[in-house]
């Protein structure tokens, strides 16, 4: 152990290695972060593309994006029940009753589409206000109430949508979410502002930590961090660029999909929560030790209450995304494997089911492993069953990995 | 005693359902001085701290501080008043780093965003004035510090507030004998810097370490406060288990009345 109380700004060089060291320390220590995730997608892919050319195909690149963003947004909203160590089984049926709300008023009552979403949108918080309270107030563990709700959506979205009929959705803008596109222009000037404004925003930080002597991220470091962003995104956004229609002169189909936006947007939202609120830190403080939160004056209950809110919420804006890309809603929206790929997303992406340890980020890159999963067993024409058994076994292998390197991190002495 | 004490409890009656937890309880604690605060277990010295720290209200009784009455309804009180505890459990997020446990439920913000540098400024400099010199980084997480550090993160979160009492829950209690002697360090350092320290343990050679005064409880009542020079090792001892120690203490030994 050295002894420095006020770290000195030291070299750009022997700061970079102390970054870099401290990284790998971490890792060791069993702080895996998004690792495991980013390894198994690169894996994934290249064994799916291997065996299945048309896996690598710009159509189906944009079908990833269409196919798991339901599933990644409900696992975004999952990710702050899971940070208090709590659960919501309820997430996937959640979703469908806000999609049947939508569609019943959309299509069977006539209300205009943005009526119709605030209504959904609304629906979901009601939903989270009544289970977060149930579990806050009366103490009831989340792991049942949330079954009970489980139940109870499901016969809630029977209900709605009248018996086993489906009700189709013939609104332009709801069926716009998942089923069109941005212009490819707007694409590259989106993409462009995003990775200078990250940059602009790394560099401006690191600048005024260094200027108050604080020790700040090395300039190789951001470099690193924005050179990635920027390939990353823009190799997707430059595929979702390629024409994607078979004739292209009757039909053009090409540009990133509208939802894609719409998660990114929802992305920098949480994180910003997360990361630089008191909310976000309190959220992480009752995850870590609900006791010493509630010591520290912050009030437990509502923290809790608050989790579960935008947990229904993002499963209601899942919802409204399954029913555009489905063009209408069954009693099975939400409903099957919706809420353990989401549970699974969440996981998969590094989330512990522990509490206190997740990002927003972990619902995409979780999100991402699950969707190509589905996507490339599809294609191999495995069937629903095999796809199932896989998908769960995956779970259990993310869910076993949280718990070994908790274990690593316990012996470790980085609880 | 140059100076009235910043903080007094009269008449102080606590109970939990029908178990009454604090008789009649008298306590003070004074600038500048560490006042220990001993008790078999089960005397009530966690009760009588958490009902000063707001976490319990008392059923009955004076909480003066500063001279002036004041009331205290739950731990945001006692902390607007400059009091503060640390936990014999410390209280800390593993999943937390220093700075962020050390201003958990009271952030800095500017605007709606936090103002990490500031704090991590702040928290610096705190950890200087206490001469704490062995922590390697602000931003490591909470999990990977010893039992000492831990315990002097969670004594520097106190002192951060510009807090005028400091009240100890057993802080040595599972400290080797090194840093046993670093934190009583930090404490009696606590003290040379105006701040009243009270300080709850069992071990006696800390407690003739680092006090001024001694308050004794024996079964929820308050056996004797005496200043630490004027007293003996054994006489604690008796005050401790059996509540009387000749001339001191409470008239009837087993507590019925005092």
């Amino acid at each position: 152990m050295t002894t420095e109380t006020l770290p000195k700004q030291e070299n750009a060089e022997s700061s970079l290695g102390v970054h870099v060291k401290g990284y790998l320390e971490r890792i060791k220590g069993g702080e895996l972060g998004a690792l495991p995730a980013v390894f198994g997608l690169v894996i994934l892919c290249v064994v799916f593309s291997v065996l299945r050319p048309a896996f690598l195909s710009a159509v189906n690149f944009a079908n990833l994006f269409t196919q798991g963003a339901a599933v990644a947004v409900i696992a975004m909203g999952l990710i702050f029940v899971l940070l208090l160590g709590e659960i919501d089984l309820s997430a996937g049926f959640a979703s469908g009753v806000c999609a049947a709300v939508l569609a019943v008023l959309l299509t069977l009552q006539g209300w205009p589409w943005y009526l119709a979403v605030l209504a959904a949108m609304v629906t979901g918080a009601v939903i989270g206000l009544v289970l977060g309270s149930l579990v806050a107030k009366l103490g009831i563990p989340s792991f049942v109430v949330t079954l009970a709700a489980f139940l109870a959506f499901q016969g809630v979205v029977l209900l709605l949508v009248k018996d086993g009929t489906n009700i189709s959705i013939r609104d332009e803008t709801i069926l716009a979410i998942a089923n069109k596109n941005v212009p490819p222009a707007a694409g590259w000037a989106a993409l462009a502002v995003g990775v200078i404004a990250y940059a602009a925003i790394q560099l401006v930080q690191a600048r005024r930590r260094a200027a108050r002597g604080l020790v700040a991220t090395p300039i190789a470091v951001i470099a690193a961090r924005v050179v990635t962003l920027a390939v990353v995104a823009g190799f997707a956004v430059y595929v979702l660029n390629v024409e994607r229609s078979r004739n292209a002169a009757l039909v053009s189909l090409k540009g990133v999909p509208i939802v894609v936006p719409l998660i990114v947007i929802l992305l920098i939202v949480w994180t910003f929560v997360l990361r630089r609120t008191a909310y976000g830190r309190h959220i992480y403080a009752v995850g870590g030790n609900a006791e010493a939160a509630r010591r520290a004056g912050i009030n437990v209950d509502r923290i809790r209450i608050s989790a579960f809110v935008i947990c229904s919420f993002m499963a209601s804006l899942g919802g409204i995304i399954a029913a555009s890309r489905a063009n209408s809603v069954d009693p099975n929206t939400g409903g099957s494997n919706v809420l353990l790929f989401a549970v699974g997303a969440a996981v998969i992406g590094g989330t512990s089911l522990f509490g206190g340890k997740g990002r927003a980020l972990d619902a995409l890159l979780g999100g991402a492993v699950v969707a190509v999963i589905e996507n490339g067993m599809g294609l191999m024409g495995y069937s629903a069953g095999v796809k199932f058994v896989v998908t769960g076994s995956v779970l259990l292998l993310a869910a076993g990995v949280d718990a070994l390197s908790r274990k690593r991190a316990a012996a470790t002495g980085r609880r | 005693m140059s100076q009235g004490p910043i903080l007094e409890l009269r008449g102080i009656n606590k109970s939990f359902g029908p178990v009454q937890v604090l008789h009649d309880v008298a306590f003070s604690a004074y600038p500048g001085e560490v006042t220990a605060l001993v008790g078999d277990n089960g005397a009530g010295k966690s009760t009588l701290v958490k009902c000063i720290g707001g976490i319990h209200p008392i059923d009955s009784g004076e909480y003066f501080f500063d001279g002036e009455r004041v009331h205290v309804s739950g731990p945001r009180d006692a902390a607007a008043l400059g009091v503060e505890i640390v936990y014999q459990d410390l209280a800390l997020c593993d999943n937390l780093d220093i700075v962020q446990n050390m201003f958990l439920g009271r952030e800095r913000r500017s605007g709606l965003v936090l103002d990490e540098d500031t704090m991590e400024e702040m928290a610096a400099k705190t950890l200087a004035g206490l001469s704490v010199r062995t922590v390697k980084s602000l931003r490591q997480h909470v999990s990977s510090l010893s039992g000492g550090q831990r315990q002097t993160v969670a004594i520097a979160k106190a002192v951060l507030w510009n807090s005028k009492v400091v009240i100890l829950d057993e802080p040595t209690a599972a400290l080797g004998v090194a840093q046993t002697a670093q934190v009583l360090e930090l404490v009696r350092r606590l003290a040379d810097k105006g701040l009243a320290v009270v300080l709850i343990s069992h071990n006696m050679n800390d407690v003739f370490a680092v006090s001024d005064r001694i308050a004794a409880l024996y079964l929820g009542r308050m056996a004797a406060q005496v200043k630490a020079s004027e007293v003996t090792h054994a006489q604690i001892v008796e005050l401790i288990t059996s509540g009387r120690s000749g001339e001191l203490g409470l008239k009837n030994g087993n507590g019925a009345a005092s």
